[in-house]
């Protein structure tokens, strides 16, 4: 790197260092959770925070899962007004920490331990150079199926444990007459699949060269090719109207009956329970078929940007707060997915959020857990949306296998 | 008084001095900027170490620029004669003395006012086959009845040509009529005494006088087409596949979520130029025989 | 041209008028329709028919209780921000305009269609370029994250439209006044105020109609360039309507959606009285 963009660098975290939008006591926090349930669970850390005397100012961002809000970020730590606290996912907290942007929070982080609590895959991200940069909120696990209970109980199709029998029970919800997969035409959650079949091919080793090492051996080898046949099978249990949709409007037709199972992550729980529907009664979650015991996932941090001074006492007093259990269980009952720290006791969750829970603890020690490519969890963006440029290419019929094969190659070779 | 004069001599220039500066700076200034990073490595943020040509040719060896620069040709091209063929006709049949004019107009206007984060949705599913017109259209009997242009990646795009037809074409209608009637009665009324009937009426005398609103609807099209971004993300998000991607969902996709500034600015850049070698030799045409 | 044609052509004409008042309508009826009914209605399915049960729940949702970020205000506090930046955008660029075109018709000097050809090009530059300088000249210039900065923006960027309308407007208007008033010993800003000014009613109303709603519909340099306490509402609205991992409540979206445009709405319908009004006046003029 040049010694021009060093001292851009160097600027950059200047500016940021400057920032004095917010009163010295107060945290001013950047993030998209502006739903319903999103919100209600970011106020439970807003209050905590209220509690200790420190004022939250809100910046809230939404739209295209943050890339809307990082864009924001961009043009606010430029202008020298970086905000305390900004939610941010995966490899942009590498990428603002290699820019210097970011604070250090090495001194809680050994005051409180997060070392031991912290899965070293979360640990991988919220770390820079060895130092605390970002605190982990939540663990989003995205390898789920969810079905319709009594489309499976009708049918006497019993939980599938693997590809065939993920089949055979497709094609019977299809005989049946119903939409088989409830699937949304979005490059995301083509890709979200994605993640899933190349894990269920090829388990958790060839997941991690493919997906997060990205050896082009793998990127190209037959198990690939395997992978995109796969998708083009669940293609075939998509109804023609799947293209855009809302991922939340395909979860709607496996609660009202007209699908039998979506893959997704486990924030498709919220929309069944608000819905009234109970986990095990009316639906059911499990893993994505020849995925158990893995776990792919997109966690969501906060990470600490560089203030002033008289800033820093409550930016690390919020840091303590998203990392206390009680929070992180709180957070997390609400929001659908499992704390970061694998130490918080699951007594608030349900059925669901327990089997999460358990799953990322036993994935994370036996070294199944995984970032979640179609998350941007296990691949620096340009990578990630290079990949969804072809799976969707794919899954839309424009690539037979083997041209997604090459293209796969091709694609993330150009994007690094 | 010489003093006086020279003033109102330069006064003019002076009064038009800080607008000049302005674009300079923040138009002008920025291209020039930007042209800067399309040769660097800038990626998340700007950074300055010189790459040569290395954007450029990352840019044209990915298919979906190719992709985004021919749909912003078939899009544009429709769009901006779509939109002025609906709006010349409405404003035409408006301004021959309507009954309800003043319901009508703000009808036609209204689209203009809302944000396509919304009316997004509300297309999106209007030509969503399942819930939309098709779906209705069956209902009502016509059981072969089939519109899934937004499902179909070779039709996708005139979708989105629909929605921003929807929205534009009234507000060009606004300044054909405001145009028509800034036009003096007394040469329709000479010209209808002379005989001329109507449509060579129009053809002949009053369109050629409307050519100030035509270049004022060119311009606000082309850039309206040029700049179409949320369009595109409220309507397709560039699917099905990325069959509906277009520079600009392009070059802000590059720039920002994939983090590769330097292939986004070149991008930036190249349009630019295309935009350029179409709008200046028109502006310089129609500018010149101006001249009074 | 015998009365029963006549008719028939009226009638026509009517029901093509017509035809594209409904083409207009859909997607507004779309969005009414959808915004009185109950969410469950809108899971089921039924988009484009009629509330079986009619609610007026999900306006009241966005304008004072849904949730825009942690805190469950709905759109009404950022319509005095939108309001706040605005007024003055509009009016600052629809004032340089004016001036502008004004000078370019009216005062020509050599070159000034080069100036004015350089003002217009200005008006196709993506903002996507402008975004990371822009935003490093205003933290420098001290108006980051502020109203002020949201209307030094816009001003700039409505230059090349707004000197292209009244360019456009003057250039008709016969240079034989100005020369008369020159005469007469009238002076330059005097000329603009008495002469020009008062009859530019019409062009003053499509200028404001498309600053106005470009403005207000801005949604990125809302985002990049306020702060929590200056965010417009399009700002707001983006929030309350994209959730990545949260429930949609279409109803309160689209109610939500025609709340933030009622403004822009409004000023179509108000300033659409007045271009009649202003047109008629210069009919009886001429």
């Amino acid at each position: 790197m040049s010694r021009i963009s060093k001292t851009l660098m160097g600027s950059v975290a200047g500016l940021a260092m400057m920032s004095g939008a917010a009163l010295a006591d107060d945290v001013e926090v950047l993030h998209w959770w502006t739903s319903g349930g999103e919100a209600a669970a970011l106020n439970v850390l807003k209050d905590d925070l209220a509690g200790k005397g420190i004022g939250w100012t809100d910046m809230p961002v939404a739209g295209g899962g943050g890339e809307q809000a990082m864009t924001v970020l961009r043009a606010r730590v430029t202008a020298g007004n970086a905000p305390t606290a900004v939610q941010m996912l995966g490899f942009d907290i590498q990428d603002w920490a290699a820019e210097g942007a970011l604070a250090n929070l090495n001194d809680l982080a050994a005051k409180e331990g997060w070392d031991d609590v912290v899965p070293a895959a979360l640990q991988r991200f919220a770390k820079h150079d060895g130092n605390w940069i970002s605190a982990p909120v939540n663990v989003h696990s995205t390898n789920w199926v969810w079905a319709n209970k009594k489309i499976f109980d009708e049918l006497g199709i019993a939980q599938p444990t693997n590809w065939d029998e993920l089949i055979a029970a497709l094609d019977k919800i299809q005989a049946a007459g119903y939409t088989a997969v409830a699937h949304g035409g979005q490059a995301w959650q083509d890709a979200t699949i994605f993640d899933s079949v190349v894990m269920g091919v090829g388990g958790p080793e060839f997941y991690k060269a493919a997906m997060v090492d990205l050896d082009p051996a793998a990127l190209g080898g037959e198990q690939m090719k395997t992978a995109f046949d796969r998708m083009a099978k669940l293609r075939s249990y998509v109804d023609d109207n799947f293209s855009g949709r809302d991922w939340n409007l395909a979860s709607a037709m496996v609660i009202e009956g007209q699908a039998g199972v979506q893959f997704m992550g486990d924030w498709a729980k919220g929309e069944f329970l608000k819905a009234g529907q109970v986990p095990g009664q009316d639906f059911l979650c499990f893993r994505f078929p020849g995925t158990q015991g893995a776990v792919t996932f997109n966690s969501d941090q906060f990470a600490m940007f560089g203030v002033a001074d008289d800033q820093q006492a409550s930016q690390v007093e919020m840091a303590s707060s998203v990392m206390s259990p009680t929070f992180q269980s709180a957070f997390n009952v609400v929001k659908g997915s499992v704390p970061a720290r694998t130490d918080v006791p699951d007594t608030d969750f349900d059925a669901c959020g327990k089997q999460g829970m358990k799953d990322l603890a036993a994935a994370s020690a036996s070294g199944s857990l995984f970032g979640s490519m179609a998350h941007g969890h296990a691949a620096p963006a340009g990578v990630k949306n290079a990949v969804y440029d072809v799976v969707t290419a794919h899954f839309n019929g424009e690539y037979d296998s083997a041209t997604a094969v090459e293209e796969l190659v091709a694609a993330v070779e150009g994007a690094q | 008084m010489p003093y006086r004069a020279k003033l109102q001599d330069w006064l003019p220039r002076l009064v038009l001095s800080p607008s000049v500066a302005l674009i300079a700076i923040f138009v002008y200034g920025f291209i020039l900027y930007t042209s800067y990073l399309s040769f660097s490595d800038s990626r998340m943020l700007p950074s300055y170490g010189l790459v040569g040509f290395a954007n450029y040719e990352r840019l044209f060896g990915l298919r979906h620029w190719e992709t985004a620069l021919t749909n912003l040709a078939i899009f544009g091209i429709l769009y901006i004669v779509i939109c002025t063929v609906i709006g010349l006709t409405l404003a035409i049949l408006l301004d021959r003395k309507i009954r309800g004019e003043g319901i009508l107009r703000p009808i036609y206007l209204y689209p203009m006012a809302l944000s396509f984060i919304v009316t997004g949705t509300a297309w999106k599913w209007f030509l969503d086959p399942g819930i939309g017109l098709e779906n209705v259209v069956q209902t009502w009997g016509w059981t072969d009845f089939s519109f899934r242009w937004i499902k179909d990646r070779d039709m996708a795009i005139y979708t989105v040509v629909i929605a921003a037809v929807w929205q534009s074409s009234g507000f060009v209608m606004a300044m054909f009529l405001a145009g028509l009637r800034g036009i003096d009665g007394e040469i329709m009324r000479a010209a209808q005494i002379d005989g001329a009937s109507n449509f060579n009426l129009y053809r002949r005398i009053i369109i050629p006088m409307l050519r100030p609103a035509f270049l004022s609807a060119f311009v606000v099209l082309a850039h309206l087409a040029i700049k179409s971004y949320d369009l595109v993300i409220a309507l397709t998000n560039g699917g099905p596949g990325r069959a509906t991607e277009l520079p600009a969902t392009f070059m802000y996709s590059y720039t920002f979520s994939r983090n590769q500034m330097g292939v986004g600015a070149s991008s930036a850049i190249i349009m630019l130029i295309m935009i350029a070698s179409i709008i200046v030799p028109y502006l310089y045409s129609e500018l010149k025989e101006k001249k009074a | 041209m015998t009365n029963m044609s006549g008719k028939f052509s009226r009638a026509l004409l009517y029901s093509i008028l017509i035809v594209f008042a409904v083409y207009y309508m859909l997607p507004l009826y779309v969005m009414v329709v959808n915004s009185v009914k109950e969410l469950d209605e809108i899971r089921q399915g039924a988009m484009l028919s009629l509330p079986q049960k009619f609610t007026i729940e999900p306006w009241l949702s966005a304008w004072s209780t849904a949730q825009i970020g942690v805190d469950p205000t709905g759109l009404k506090p950022y319509f005095i921000n939108s309001i706040l930046m605005v007024v003055p955008a509009v009016f600052l660029s629809t004032m340089l305009g004016a001036v502008n075109g004004y000078v370019l018709t009216k005062w020509q000097f050599p070159g000034h269609r080069i100036v004015f050809g350089l003002l217009l090009l200005s008006c196709f530059i993506p903002f996507q370029i402008v975004l990371i300088p822009m935003a490093r000249i205003l933290g420098t210039l001290g108006i980051a994250g502020t109203t002020s900065g949201l209307v030094f923006v816009h001003m700039i960027y409505g230059i090349g439209f707004t000197t292209l309308f009244f360019r456009n407007y003057y250039d008709a208007f016969p240079t034989e006044l100005v020369r008369a008033a020159t005469i007469d010993g009238a002076g330059f800003f005097r000329i603009f105020y008495r002469i020009l000014l008062p009859s530019s009613g019409p062009i003053i109303v499509v200028t404001v109609i498309w600053q106005f709603t470009n403005v207000w519909n801005d949604f990125l340099f809302g985002a990049s360039f306020a702060d929590a306490d200056s965010q417009p509402v399009t700002v707001a609205l983006n929030n309350l309507v994209s959730s990545s991992t949260g429930v949609k409540e279409y109803n309160v979206h689209f109610a939500g959606a025609i709340l933030a445009a009622l403004p822009t709405l409004v000023v179509y319908i108000v300033s659409g009285r007045y271009f009649v009004r202003g047109l008629m006046a210069g009919a009886v003029k001429g």
